[in-house]
């Protein structure tokens, strides 16, 4: 009797946890709402750009020719390269805790106010505490166009290689 | 069923269908407390005291407040504060009772540290105790997201992004408690639900299971002396007041608790009426904006402490400091492996460690309200060090304290 009040009441108990999971869920228009289309010959060289993606600043750095030649494998892996030129795209949001880093042009850098991380103008984090470098958001690459939200070949080529999460 | 006679008055009336005569004594004329305390141990009345006024001040803001990205803040800025009459005053009177709470907890808190009273069939007071400083915790967290400046929404950021557990990267954690990427309308009202509804209900259970678990055990006093309360309470009751070691709850140690508490009020009105805006953060007073972050985040003065332990380590480390500060007051009655019951200036070594302590907790709070930078950085990461250091020792130096 008591085996079987009990089996009775797990089961509720499992149905309602999953009814209360699902119901936190992000709803389907927030998901929706999720791409972002931005032109890329509007971007100037050495000016930061930030366009708004689920709600998240994206960082988008045209970067100048001296710049793409001073930098090393690493950083220019990271790069989205449009014709002839370099881009960075990343989520603007530093790693350790969300906050958003300024970019300063004369450095070539990015710096957190919030716990003084730095990263370089790749994204990658120079100086703690950040742990990682800024996140690169799904891509496509279409024509001129950059579409945020939709992984393109690009995309997927970073990241079976590691370069983002 | 049991017999029902004709009432002779509404009292007995009253008293054959609720027992009122039984549940007084219970409560309040027969509900024994020691006479040898100070007036430390009226915190616990002054915080009932002072949830009550956040209560009905809160039950005032919901009327006007409204729970919408786009209404919320004008809804508090503007409604509350200049169209609602005495708007301004729940508010000021909220915001500086959520403040002034926590000052009382932490003095409540190191009360009982100091006199021990947290071990020896206490725990169970402890532990209740702790679970309301973390419930008064979520509520306080809570309540700051609905202004929706931006010190709420950032603080939603970097509070939320805690949950994706550092390198683990549970990002889909953190979109879960939000509702979305990042923080927004899902966020604002299930926040607002938590605040004035979930967090409230669970902060009066454990109330009760507070006041409850205070009755076997009995208050503590000032020397920790154990002694027989039904024996004292005879002696009470025979008319030997004068010899007895305890007095009754009302309304004779209530006359002394509404003394500190007058005493509080006259302190928490001055704050209200002339110095509310301590607890009133002026970044806050600008709307939430997703992409731009506030020069200087920081939390309220009272998670000054608990932050500052996390800020001076890589992140993953940090989050485990963070962690470890959370929990390590829970197990204060099992890591003082000492059987002492007693004030800490009678407790050898102990009485370093709670002075060290309690400095190292001010130390933090005050480091966590400055940048990050140089010195700061370097004090703020020796008083987080200290800190940790002082819980792995807590167990040797009591083992080896002496038996009083």
């Amino acid at each position: 009797m008591g085996k079987a009040f009990g089996a009775v009441a797990g089961v509720g108990a499992i149905a309602s946890l999953v009814a209360m999971k699902r119901t936190w869920d992000p709803l389907p228009s927030v998901k929706a709402a999720g791409f972002t289309m931005v032109d890329l010959t509007a971007a100037e060289p050495n000016v930061l750009a930030v366009e708004k993606w689920r709600g998240k600043p994206v960082f988008i750095l045209k970067k100048t020719p001296e710049m793409v030649a001073a930098q090393n494998e690493e950083q220019t892996a990271r790069d989205i390269i449009v014709g002839d030129d370099h881009f960075l795209v990343c989520i603007g949001l530093c790693t350790h805790l969300g906050c958003i880093p300024a970019y300063r042009p004369d450095k070539h850098d990015f710096k957190c106010a919030c716990h003084g991380g730095e990263f370089d103008a790749s994204g990658i984090d120079t100086l703690l505490p950040p742990p990682s470098p800024m996140e690169i958001p799904p891509f496509k690459v279409d024509g001129t166009t950059l579409v945020l939200g939709e992984a393109g070949p690009e995309y997927e080529k970073m990241k079976s290689s590691g370069i983002t999460v | 069923m049991a017999h029902f006679e004709k009432a002779t008055s509404v009292h007995d009336w009253l008293n054959q269908r609720l027992a009122i005569e039984k549940f007084e004594k219970v409560m309040m004329s027969e509900y024994w407390i020691p006479k040898n305390i100070n007036f430390l141990w009226a915190m616990g009345m002054v915080l009932a005291m002072t949830f009550a006024i956040l209560l009905v001040s809160g039950i005032f803001l919901l009327m006007y407040y409204q729970p919408n990205v786009d209404l919320a803040f004008d809804s508090v800025n503007y409604t509350i504060m200049q169209e609602v009459g005495f708007g301004w005053l729940w508010r000021h009177v909220h915001a500086v009772a959520a403040s002034v709470v926590f000052l009382i907890i932490y003095i409540h808190m190191f009360t009982g540290i100091y006199y021990g009273s947290y071990k020896k069939g206490r725990e169970m007071i402890w532990i209740s105790g702790m679970l309301l400083f973390v419930a008064f915790s979520a509520e306080a967290f809570s309540g700051y997201m609905l202004p929706w400046g931006q010190m709420s929404y950032w603080a939603g950021m970097v509070i939320t992004n805690l949950f994706s557990l550092g390198s683990l990267e549970l990002n889909g954690i953190v979109e879960w408690i939000r509702g979305d990427y990042v923080p927004a309308q899902a966020f604002l009202t299930r926040f607002f639900m938590l605040h004035v509804l979930l967090i409230p209900v669970a902060i009066l259970a454990l109330i009760a299971v507070h006041f409850y678990a205070l009755r076997f055990p009995h208050v503590n006093n000032l020397d920790g002396e154990f002694f027989d309360y039904e024996e004292q309470a005879e002696l009470y009751k025979s008319g030997n007041t004068r010899a007895s070691k305890v007095i009754r709850f009302a309304n004779d140690f209530l006359s002394k608790d509404m003394f500190v508490m007058s005493i509080f009020l006259i302190f928490f009105f001055y704050l209200v009426f002339w110095q509310y805006a301590f607890a009133m953060d002026p970044v806050n007073f600008d709307p939430a904006d997703g992409l731009k972050t506030p020069a200087h985040i920081y939390p309220e003065w009272y998670f000054l402490w608990s932050y500052e332990i996390l800020r001076p380590f890589s992140k993953d480390i940090g989050l485990m400091a963070f962690g470890f500060a959370q929990v390590i007051f829970f197990l204060l009655p099992f890591l003082d492996r000492s059987d002492n019951v007693a004030p800490a200036s009678r407790r050898g070594i102990f009485k370093i460690w709670f002075w060290v302590m309690l400095v190292d907790m001010i130390v933090l709070t005050a480091m966590g309200k400055l940048p990050p930078e140089g010195m700061f950085s370097t004090i703020g990461l020796v008083a987080a060090l200290v800190f940790i250091g002082l819980w792995v020792i807590l167990p040797f130096i009591t083992k080896i304290e002496k038996k009083l």
